[in-house]
């Protein structure tokens, strides 16, 4: 019977039969994420010494480092090295701290503070894909809503190509991924919030803490866990994050916006060389892996977990 | 303001445009003639529920053991969640391809939630041990000392409490789901089985994109997420410590 193994009712008990329940709880995650994650992390390895491309099917063979090295070589990679860490970094900055501040003033009551929740969620319903392309109309030069403002308010007289000059594309693509980012902040730093308990805040009321206190030194402290965590997880993510670039620039112009998720989503679709975009992808895999160690070894969330 | 561009009908090519007399529904009625957005959203929906209640059972039972239990091998259990992360989900669409087509599932909607689910259990899994470890352990002991067994106390003592951190953790999914454009397009062939994403996509030629017929099925694409969220916003809102301190 299942259910007997799940018994625990003493302590002395504990020891010995908890040993199993945890890996019981944990197998199905564990299958799961055996199968649709780490085998095509493997398949992919072993792609990537290939040479596999689908307009070239007859001719799939292994070709060593060669995928590896088209891809270090090639012209573009400092470029899409330097866009890829200006883009992780201050899209993730700003995303922060403004949904920070959002979630602070959402958490309080006010009037129409639903309305205003609703609003701040929406982008985050939306695929990152279609935004790049409302994002990409916003900064049209022509049909374009920012051009169109500006010259209303005779800020510019002649439209602005937003997305044709390569430094300002750069700051579009940018700006359009932190309005993205911001909810997944909201949501989760609001969730952390209303997790800290009332008692605490009158606690640090009681003691006279000013509201500046209050937040760095209880709610932050306590939350920390949530923010440790969300905030690697954001990096990862936005690194991993093609589908604005890919709607708004396609990395264009003459590949300037590309940075190492979006130059993958146009070597697989567009190449279709699936060698080297599994080349790329375990590079990208590589990179991030080791920002995440030192990342947790910096902020010991082991530590943290140890409650 | 993307507001403004569901509206923009056909005269959408030349200039910024504000609404006047001349605006029309033409764009979301055609979405439901001329093309089927009905099945779309049907099937959308079906991946995005299933997926997610189930990314959240099994994802629930993961997190509370790594929350609740000391045992051997959990860092290295945390560190196979975490890597996953990193990995860009768009190496694994040929592999998935190959080995769904292997137990002849492409093609289907099985296909889609099976790897929504097991791409979106990590993720579920470490945000939800998240919440459970602010949740006092003492609470689900005494749903032990009261006669629960583990799985009991889980679901019934624990689960109620923690549904802010699950709710927040379910619209997440379902959003991710019913958003997800590249696997879907890639396993799915058929046009009845198609995802919302794909048949919007549908809209973007090569050199042309019909902006009026994408602006209104994106209009229509976040209604369901918005009601996901109004949904459940109530029971992020409920708090945690009420449950707890009665308790």
């Amino acid at each position: 019977m299942a259910s007997s193994i799940f018994t625990v009712t003493h302590k002395n008990g504990r020891k010995t039969r908890s040993l199993l329940a945890p890996f019981l709880f944990l197998t199905p995650g564990l299958i799961m994420v055996a199968i649709f994650i780490y085998y095509p992390v493997f398949k992919t390895a072993n792609l990537s010494f290939q040479h596999f491309a689908l307009f070239d099917q007859g001719h799939i063979f292994y070709n060593g480092w060669e995928n590896f090295r088209g891809i270090f070589h090639d012209v573009h990679f400092h470029r899409i090295i330097q866009n890829t860490i200006i883009w992780v970094f201050v899209s993730l900055f700003f995303q922060l701290t403004i949904g920070f501040i959002l979630a602070l003033y959402l958490k309080s009551k006010f009037k129409f503070s639903g309305l205003y929740q609703g609003i701040i969620f929406i982008p985050w319903a939306l695929s990152g894909f279609l935004m790049g392309l409302v994002w990409k109309w916003m900064f049209d030069d022509n049909l374009g809503v920012l051009n169109d403002i500006l010259k209303n308010w005779g800020i510019i007289d002649k439209p602005i190509p937003w997305l044709s000059n390569p430094n300002w594309a750069m700051a579009a693509v940018i700006v359009a991924n932190i309005w993205y980012g911001v909810t997944f902040f909201v949501i989760m730093i609001l969730a952390a919030l209303q997790g800290v308990p009332h008692e605490i805040l009158e606690a640090a009321e009681l003691d006279g803490c000013s509201r500046a206190q209050t937040l760095f030194r209880v709610i932050i402290p306590y939350i920390r866990p949530t923010l440790i965590l969300i905030v690697l997880l954001r990096v990862i993510w936005i690194t991993n994050f093609p589908d604005i670039i890919f709607g708004m620039t396609s990395g264009g112009p003459n590949q300037n916006t590309h940075i190492l998720s979006s130059w993958l989503v146009q070597k697989v679709t567009y190449d279709q060389d699936w060698g080297s975009a599994s080349a790329l992808g375990l590079v990208m895999l590589a990179i991030l892996f080791i920002f995440s160690i030192f990342y947790l070894l910096a902020t010991r969330l082991e530590k943290d977990s140890e409650l | 303001m993307f507001l403004t561009s569901i509206r923009p009908v056909r005269e959408t090519t030349k200039h910024f445009y504000y609404p006047h007399g001349n605006s029309t529904l033409e764009n979301y009625r055609k979405l439901f003639s001329q093309y089927a957005f009905g099945t779309y959203m049907r099937n959308s929906f079906i991946v995005a529920f299933a997926a997610s209640a189930f990314v959240i059972f099994i994802g629930m039972m993961g997190a509370y053991a790594l929350a609740r239990y000391r045992f051997k091998g959990k860092a290295q259990i945390m560190l196979v969640f975490l890597v996953t992360q990193m990995i860009p989900g768009l190496i694994a669409l040929a592999p998935l391809y190959l080995l769904l087509s292997k137990v002849h599932l492409l093609n289907t909607l099985y296909a889609l939630i099976l790897c929504y689910v097991g791409g979106m259990i990590p993720f579920a899994t470490v945000m939800l041990r998240g919440f459970l470890q602010r949740i006092p352990p003492e609470l689900d002991e005494a749903a032990l000392i009261d006669g629960c067994n583990r799985f009991t106390a889980l679901f019934r003592v624990v689960f109620p409490v923690a549904l802010p951190g699950i709710a927040a953790t379910f619209i997440f999914s379902f959003v991710q789901c019913w958003n997800e454009l590249f696997l879907a397009m890639v396993l799915i062939d058929s046009d009845g089985n198609k995802t919302f994403p794909v048949a919007e996509r549908s809209f973007i030629g090569a050199y042309y994109i019909e902006w009026g017929g994408l602006a209104a099925s994106v209009m229509i694409g976040i209604i369901p997420t918005v009601v996901m969220f109004a949904l459940m916003s109530k029971f992020m809102i409920s708090g945690l410590s009420a449950g707890i301190v009665k308790g």
